[in-house]
């Protein structure tokens, strides 16, 4: 209850704060450069440096905040990964000399490398087939609002339901996992699933596949409803049909939209960190880089500088994909 | 039997009649215009003539085949739609032979017609280029390429000039009409509300009005003949004026008191059961002219004068309720505002209506 209270109290002196933050700061440059009361001139002079330095009030706070949060960390973790594990020592390339000759972190790259071929690609597929064909029946919208519906559940949250679905008992015993109970109504063997190397790395990437459906659908369906409907009559008339349509005439139209979704699920899927928290922990081979770094910084002590090897690892992975990312939305967009 | 044959045509969303029935007779080689007021049904009509609406009702022959239920690409018809509707991913090139490919013609063949369309809309220099990269002229033209390269039996255009702006209108509608002359063997069936585009293109027009035809006639016929107060009022502009009048003697020729207390004959033949029937008069502001006699059909206030130079359109108030009566007079012309004016007409110019608004003359 005191709990409550005081997360209630902080929100409101937040929204409070910078409430009173945007006023005092305009409240002071009004006061500094006058625009009322003055002649002509001045007064248009003052109002030009006023608007000038209006906008950096109000994006300042986010400035900082970004500079805190964003900017800073990533120096001080390429600093981290030239230092030991209490961060102290210089030790120049040691950390990345040791990452690559270790078995757990080629291991979690082959990984990441295989999250990385099959969930966007999955993930963009079966949204781009759903948001094709839900927009031509009646109950489509209902069947787009049930395959969105996962988006809204945090990947921990994802994790155990599938946890559920995979879920393993001895064999003899009641299947409560609906995969086993179907594995074994069929006559089957009960398996432990997630603890089978390299099928597992496919369990998990399911769940989130399951996830990012929804996501891909609902992006992708929108550009598809875009296309102007006169393409396709054209089309129709010159002859193509359904498949040609698609094919030819509609997923060019849409590509740029694809190659945004696509690259957005890469970048989300080279982060992947909470599914094979929650479900594995990396064991049985499943481990990916960003477990293997929350390991390392974190766990059995920490090791700063292992870990911060492994996030600038990362970065150097994300950051291409991302830059590509964001140019092909400028072009989306045009820029807005 | 050629051309295109429309029996009984009709179109219904659900319980709502959208097309009530239309007959037809296109003879091949011959550019129709419908024209009419939006929500007409022309475009749907249009439509489903090339397939892409389904047929509630009748039939529609190309060539003597029912096409009904023939897919679009088999009806041996191309359409250009008003967006143009280019591929935007594709080259000129690709666009035109796109539909080509889907029938999978010969790679020389597919060649041969692309370089001969682009050749004929002047597009050989921008095969290469993407629609993007083009005006709006120059991608109207790539879209009629598109339809020349389908070598289809029936053309049919959806308003194909809306897009574009004024002085582009003119040059592409003279393309159109040059196009029309070279493809002599080729059906055109176009849709406009723009009458001007109908009266120079067409060599029939079809006047729709919510989903009837109301008239099918040559230009000229429809603006000499107008069979009813719709199509009188819908071609020429400014509209036909329209003055409430009663007959007061019939036969061979007939004498209408107008509203306002003239009489007026006609070279119009009335049955004598019209007598003291109340009618319309109509007359084209065009027809009206300035006079001093005595023998004039209307006096009135003018109450706007629009010089434009060319004509000057004088706006007469207070004959007909709510709206003015228009007379269009050659040249520049000193009347006032606030001026007494009388106009007359020649006989002939005159038109006579009756109470459902038939013409007397096509009766």
């Amino acid at each position: 209850m005191q709990q409550l209270v005081f997360a209630i109290g902080t929100m409101i002196a937040g929204v409070l704060a910078c409430a009173f933050y945007f006023f005092a700061t305009n409240w002071i440059l009004d006061r500094i450069f006058p625009s009322k009361g003055l002649s002509g001139a001045k007064a248009s002079q003052n109002l030009r440096t006023t608007n000038a330095i209006r906008p950096w009030l109000f994006m300042l706070p986010a400035l900082l905040a970004l500079a805190i949060y964003l900017v800073y960390p990533v120096f001080e973790s390429v600093r981290l990964s030239l230092h030991d594990r209490a961060g102290q020592t210089f030790v120049g390339p040691g950390n990345f000399v040791w990452m690559f000759g270790d078995g757990e972190f080629r291991q979690s790259i082959f990984n990441n490398f295989l999250w990385l071929l099959v969930v966007p690609a999955l993930s963009t597929f079966f949204g781009l087939v759903i948001a094709a064909l839900t927009d031509r029946i009646w109950w489509g919208n209902i069947a787009k609002t049930l395959i969105f519906m996962p988006m809204a559940i945090s990947f921990v949250g994802a994790a155990v339901i599938w946890k559920f679905v995979y879920d393993y008992r001895a064999e003899g015993s009641e299947q409560i996992g609906i995969l086993n109970a179907i594995v074994t109504w069929f006559g089957g063997a009960p398996e432990a699933w997630i603890t089978l190397p390299f099928w597992n790395n496919f369990f998990l990437m399911v769940i989130l596949i399951w996830i990012q459906t929804g996501f891909a659908m609902v992006i992708l369906s929108a550009a598809l409803r875009g296309i102007p409907e006169e393409t396709l009559e054209a089309a129709v008339i010159d002859g193509a049909n359904g498949l040609q349509i698609f094919f030819k005439i509609m997923i060019p139209q849409i590509w740029g939209t694809i190659a945004v979704v696509w690259t957005t699920i890469t970048i989300l899927v080279l982060k992947v960190f909470d599914i094979v928290l929650a479900m594995t922990n990396g064991q049985w081979q499943t481990q990916v880089l960003a477990n293997l770094m929350f390991d390392w910084m974190f766990r059995g002590g920490g090791d700063f500088g292992r870990g911060a090897a492994i996030a600038v690892v990362i970065m150097v992975l994300v950051v291409p994909i991302m830059i590509w990312n964001i140019r092909n939305a400028m072009r989306e967009t045009g820029g807005h | 039997m050629t051309g295109l044959v429309l029996k009984d045509i009709r179109k219904s969303y659900g319980a709502v009649d959208v097309i009530h029935g239309i007959d037809l007779d296109i003879k091949q080689g011959e550019f129709i215009v419908f024209v009419g007021p939006s929500g007409c049904g022309k475009s749907t009509l249009l439509r489903m003539i090339a397939g892409l609406e389904e047929i509630t009702g009748g039939d529609m022959m190309i060539d003597g085949e029912r096409v009904n239920d023939v897919p679009p690409s088999k009806r041996g018809i191309a359409m250009v739609f008003q967006s143009y509707a280019l591929y935007p991913h594709m080259t000129v090139y690709d666009n035109m032979a796109f539909g080509m490919r889907i029938a999978k013609e010969s790679r020389e063949e597919i060649d041969r017609r692309v370089r001969s369309a682009a050749d004929m809309l002047q597009l050989t220099k921008y095969l290469d280029r993407l629609p993007k990269a083009l005006s709006g002229g120059q991608r109207q033209r790539v879209a009629i390429g598109r339809a020349i390269c389908r070598n289809p039996k029936v053309f049919l255009f959806d308003e194909p000039l809306s897009n574009l702006d004024a002085a582009l209108r003119v040059a592409t509608r003279i393309e159109i009409a040059k196009l029309s002359e070279r493809m002599a063997d080729t059906t055109m069936i176009y849709v406009t509300h723009d009458q001007v585009e109908a009266m120079t293109l067409a060599d029939r027009i079809v006047v729709l009005s919510a989903g009837h035809i109301e008239q099918v006639g040559a230009p000229l016929e429809l603006y000499e003949r107008p069979a009813n107060l719709f199509v009188a009022r819908f071609i020429g502009s400014p509209a036909m004026n329209v003055i409430p009048a009663r007959v007061i003697s019939t036969g061979e020729t007939t004498t209408v008191e107008l509203k306002g207390g003239t009489q007026t004959a006609l070279d119009i033949r009335t049955p004598d059961t019209e007598r003291g029937q109340a009618v319309s008069f109509g007359v084209r502001p065009e027809d009206l002219q300035v006079t001093t006699g005595a023998d004039f059909l209307f006096e009135g206030t003018v109450a706007i004068v629009e010089a434009l130079g060319e004509v000057t359109l004088l706006y007469i108030e207070g004959l007909v309720e709510g709206e003015p009566i228009i007379a269009k007079i050659p040249g520049i012309q000193t009347v006032r505002r606030g001026d007494r004016v009388r106009f007359s007409a020649d006989r002939n110019k005159l038109h006579l209506f009756d109470k459902e608004g038939v013409s007397y003359r096509a009766l």
